[in-house]
């Protein structure tokens, strides 16, 4: 099964990502070699195979609902690349 | 004996006979890093003032009578993928090149609980994407015992700063062999235990269902030591184990007589080096001559097992390495709308594996194809667990198999050829689709190069990898001098 | 002329009313200021995992079994992916193939007055998203946006109804039951105006008895049901001219402009909605015995249809005061704890709808803030109806209770209120009137009722109006016989 440009383009689009013209053909290049090789599960049949989500057969693993101490503020905004007043700031959405 | 060729147990010895103290010992790591790390790049971060106070709090301890546990006092380090509160937390990544996370990953936090020294933060290939650490974004790793050769990876800084004696003892991260293959390259021992077994918080993740921490250590009493310290039920990871952890270091001392080993025919098929074969079915012998039985088995599905990885842990990735994008923390690229700098900041801040890897999980899970891929490799997920879990129940006590196809091939050599570099999880990923315990531990070499052997067991059977793992251990084999190394291949510091 | 269907499905978001949000511990208080609760685990900061909250599994579960839904015995949990900048990990942790409750149903009244039984297809538990502060009037307008992530995480409830309302009057009734259900139920503030309780709308139209549903609009930005009200009306009536002229609809999202009373089409910022839903591998499973079901089934209070019948049957209440009561939970949980202790429900009924009422909104004060408990309410009712005070007293001793908040019975003293019910002391002060006052003692002696009312009055100011007044009746006919 080939990926072609509409598919990098689709799922960099997705993934916000950009794909530079240039780069492309690299992208496709290996792409496809990879996804032509796990074409190889198709082979196997899983008709009536449950899928495994987990390994660990755990279930209700749950937290009381007990407030902790927050995050101080400063270290809150600490990492963040621009801030105003206690907010994050990020410029228009589009 | 060299202060850097001491195993955990001989430098506490060392410390309590008050031979050196932890400030003298932590102070002689520093300087063995100061002069071989510009060769080997084993580290992205080094805490050397942190590490001398810790050090010296250390000493006060002891002087106190006040220990914290057999580690305390002991220079270590950690893959660079451990969350360190205060101390620069990259992933090997520009996009995080900055980040200072404000909180501890719990495995660290019981270390430093423990008395852990933390010399600095290992090296390894972007959010650990790699089998080479070739994909930092910093610069590659080199292996200790051949320096124009890779460590492995993606733990690859990991590895190599144990197998140079730039540490004691490290953390790494195993999402499909990421601490045992390099392990097996940089000829230490390293083990990856069973999915739940060390709380994953504060790990950066890489694929959730399928990261699990590690440690690299000198000898294996000295990897059993470290993980009865890092083990055990977090309630802030739900995927962490509620059971009671194994008495590690005791099932070092236990007899491997009686014990049923496993020898899956799927390992040994072609690809594999005939060399390392031979390594392996030597292991084996002395398995045999240690009274241990041998016994052939299959397991039909293993070669699913790879494809099926790419496909879980890109998908994991995808998502995992979405949160990425400039508003609340790492490397923003300014631009007029937040439209573009999310693509802007992804883009300049990724490596080409890792968009590689999200661009694949992307596509795995986008609309009409997640049938097809994700589920089905759920799926087939099941039947690789199935194969392991019959093997199991049918009394094999543990396995024994090739870690990776060859030894450590050179710098450079794959990075063009992907998929190339995949295969060399082959023998790897199928423990972690299946959540089992495993640990690689040297044994022979190939042209000089290390070779380990792998050893896995059902989930949570830890303790009789530790017994099987002593019964074939050989005495440490250190590399050859790094400067001269460096000198002879004109690699410069 | 073709007559139209309208097609309306309902999709409410409900913020649980828990201590702390849904995977970390930090608390879900509304307020604050920016940025100060949340924790790495919110944040999404890089490494850290999710821990489910069991109070919020829980009212997800009485929330599905107020509104007659099954509890799944098995449910989990999956992330949806897009990019947003209030969504700090990039993807959302809600439930896709597996909600914790389905299949549910509420009835409201039709347009004939029958009951009429609307469907919930699911509920599922999920996290909410930040808060963006834009710079500008709108999203739109801004330059920038001020991300605070005090609400992300909070824990959500979505309930997605069936599009079984035909009309705008059937949505609110929906809205406004469902709503009581959840105050009820205690899973909710549903507080429209806090964004506690959201809801958008799906509407469409088709051909009257077709049965192939229209191209399907959905309506965003309902800040109340007002709101939702006017937008389905008048989405009902775009939709009819659009389809009457031949124009062809488009499956949109729309938002509702209060200012204009409009839906206006929203430019979709990603047109793509492909959300790449897969299995959260940071959380387990949910497993739901009916053991675990009935305990929950058991805190939850009796609901608002039940309640209105017993309210008829066993307070013999009209239609009216038991829907009055019914409608505003904190006065009918007050009514109860009142009627435990005193066996008058109609006195009870009055008082409560009445003064209590006049009382709480010109406190400008919503009923759960009433700041009398039932013990001082009921010893009030008891004076009055013992005639130890009188009505007037007792109004402007609750009038006292409300602005001072003493007791009862230290109001009543500190006033005097306490009426004159001894026949003794009384005696003296009706023949004092009477002395005093010959000439209405002889008309009222010889039949002239009027002279009774001016002889009670003159008691009662002799008295400053403590006197029983039933006994200076007895005590005039008797003397003035």
């Amino acid at each position: 099964m080939g990926i072609t440009v509409n598919d990098v383009e689709y799922v960099a689009k997705l993934a916000k990502l950009t794909i530079s013209e240039e780069e492309m053909d690299g992208y496709i290049k290996k792409l496809s070699s990879i996804l032509d090789y796990m074409q190889q599960l198709q082979e196997i049949d899983t008709t009536g195979v449950q899928p495994t989500t987990h390994v660990l057969p755990l279930e209700n693993v749950f937290r009381a609902d007990e407030v902790r101490p927050c995050l101080p503020r400063e270290k809150v905004l600490t990492n963040a690349p621009d801030t105003e007043d206690g907010y994050f700031k990020v410029p228009k959405i589009l | 004996m060299s202060i850097y060729d001491m195993t955990i147990n001989e430098l506490q010895q060392a410390l309590t006979n008050k031979t050196f103290t932890s400030y003298e010992l932590t102070k002689k790591y520093l300087e063995r890093i100061a002069e071989i790390d510009p060769i080997i790049h084993a580290y992205i971060t080094i805490t050397a003032d942190a590490a001398l106070a810790a050090a010296k709090a250390s000493d006060e301890r002891r002087a106190n009578g006040q220990l914290l546990s057999d580690l305390d006092g002991i220079p270590m380090a950690l893959k660079d993928i451990f969350c360190t509160d205060g101390i620069l937390t990259t992933c090997a990544s520009k996009i995080l090149a900055n980040f200072v996370p404000p909180y501890n990953a719990t495995c660290w936090q019981r270390l430093a609980d423990a008395g852990a020294v933390l010399l600095g933060k290992c090296n390894l290939d972007e959010f650990a994407m790699g089998s080479s650490t070739e994909n930092s974004a910093f610069f590659a790793t080199r292996n200790p015992f051949d320096i124009e050769r890779t460590p492995g990876g993606s733990s690859g800084g990991s590895a190599a700063a144990v197998s140079a004696d730039l540490a004691a003892y490290t953390l790494g991260t195993d999402t499909g062999g990421s601490v045992r293959q390099p392990a097996h390259y940089c000829g230490v021992v390293g083990i990856k235990p069973t999915y739940g077994l060390i709380s994953r918080f504060g790990i950066i993740p890489y694929a959730s269902s399928l990261d699990q921490a590690g440690v690299f250590a000198k000898s294996v009493y000295d990897c059993a030591t470290v993980l009865e310290v890092v083990s055990g039920h977090d309630e802030r990871d739900s995927t962490s184990t509620p059971y009671p952890i194994g008495d590690y270091r005791g099932a070092c001392r236990r007899d491997v007589k009686g014990m049923k080993i496993g020898m899956p025919n799927e390992f040994f098929e072609e690809g594999i080096d005939p060399r390392t074969i031979e390594i392996v079915n030597k292991a084996a012998e002395k398995f045999a001559a240690a009274g241990a039985e041998i016994i052939e088995v299959s397991l039909p599905h293993t070669k699913y097992a790879l494809p099926a990885y790419y496909i879980l842990a890109c998908a994991e990735a995808s998502s995992n390495l979405a949160r990425y994008d400039g508003v609340r923390y790492g490397v923003r690229v300014d631009k007029p709308s937040l439209e573009e700098i999310f693509c802007a900041t992804r883009s300049a801040g990724f490596g080409d594996e890792v968009k590689r890897r999200i661009l694949l999980g992307t596509y795995a899970l986008s609309s009409g194809y997640y049938d097809a891929y994700y589920n089905k490799t759920l799926q087939v997920r099941t039947l690789i667990k199935e194969d392991y879990d019959r093997v199991f129940a049918s009394g094999i006590d543990c396995l024994l198999t090739p870690v990776t196809p060859g030894p450590a091939f050179k710098l450079g050599e794959m990075l063009d050829d992907p998929l190339t570099m995949y295969m060399t999880d082959i023998c790897t990923v199928p423990i972690n689709i299946a959540g089992l315990a495993s640990l690689v531990v040297p044994f022979a070499d190939i042209e000089g190069l290390p070779v380990g052997v792998q050893l896995i067991g059902a989930p949570f059977s830890e303790e009789k990898l530790f017994t099987a793992a002593s019964a074939v251990e050989v005495p440490r084999r250190l590399p050859p001098d790094i400067l001269e190394q460096a000198a002879e291949k004109g690699v410069e510091r | 002329m073709t007559e139209f269907q309208t097609v309306v499905g309902l999709e409410f978001h409900a913020e649980l009313k828990t201590n702390t949000k849904i995977f970390c511990s930090c608390p879900t208080t509304f307020a604050g200021e920016p940025n100060t609760h949340v924790c790495p685990v919110c944040l999404g900061l890089p490494g850290v995992l999710p821990v489910l909250n069991k109070r919020a599994v829980e009212l997800a579960m009485k929330a599905g079994l107020a509104l007659n839904c099954q509890i799944s015995p098995f449910s989990k949990f999956d992330r949806k992916n897009y990019f947003y900048p209030d969504l700090p990990k990039a993807y959302q942790v809600t439930q896709y193939p597996l909600p914790i409750c389905k299949s549910g149903y509420i009835t409201v009244p039709d347009a004939d007055g029958n009951e009429k039984k609307i469907r919930i297809n699911r509920i599922h538990l999920e996290e909410d998203a930040g808060k963006l502060v834009h710079s500008g009037e709108s999203i739109s307008t801004s330059n920038y946006s001020l991300p605070d992530y005090n609400r992300a995480a909070v824990p959500l409830i979505e309930i997605v109804s069936e599009p079984d309302m035909a009309s705008a009057d059937e949505a609110k009734a929906f809205g406004d039951k469902l709503k009581l259900i959840l105050e009820y139920a205690g899973v909710s503030d549903v507080k429209m105006e806090q964004g506690s309780l959201r809801c958008d709308v799906n509407i469409s139209l088709m051909p009257k008895g077709s049965d192939k549903l229209g191209t399907k609009v959905e309506i965003k930005n309902l800040n109340s049901f007002r709101a939702m009200y006017r937008a389905i009306q008048f989405e009902e009536d775009r939709q009819r001219r659009m389809i009457e002229k031949g124009e062809k609809l488009i499956q949109e999202t729309r938002t509702w402009d209060e200012g204009s009373g409009r839906t206006l089409s929203m430019r979709s910022k990603e047109n793509d909605h492909d959300y790449r839903y897969f299995p959260e591998p940071d959380l387990v499973p949910t497993v739901i015995t009916p053991e675990w079901i009935e305990a929950v089934r058991s805190e939850l209070p009796e609901l608002p249809d039940t309640r209105e019948q017993r309210l008829k049957e066993e307070c013999g209440l009209s239609d009216y005061d038991c829907a009055q009561i019914v409608d505003t939970p904190a006065l009918a949980f007050f009514f109860d704890e009142v009627a435990k202790l005193f066996p008058d429900t109609k006195i009870i009924a009055n008082w409560l709808l009445g003064d209590v009422s006049r009382l709480m909104n010109s406190a400008e004060k919503e009923y759960e803030q009433v700041p009398i408990v039932a013990e001082d309410l009921v010893y009030l009712l008891d004076q009055a109806k013992s005639g130890a005070i009188n009505n007037n007293s007792a109004k402007t001793v609750l009038e006292e209770m409300f602005t001072s908040g003493k007791m009862p019975a230290e109001i009543i003293s500190e006033r005097g209120f306490a009426q004159i019910s001894d026949s003794a002391m009384l005696e003296d002060a009706v023949k004092a009137v009477i002395e005093a006052n010959e000439k209405a003692a002889e008309d009222f002696r010889t039949g002239k009722q009027q002279a009774m009312g001016f002889l009670m009055g003159q008691i009662m100011k002799a008295t400053k109006g403590q006197a029983n007044p039933n006994l200076v009746k007895e005590l005039l006919a008797k003397m003035l016989k």
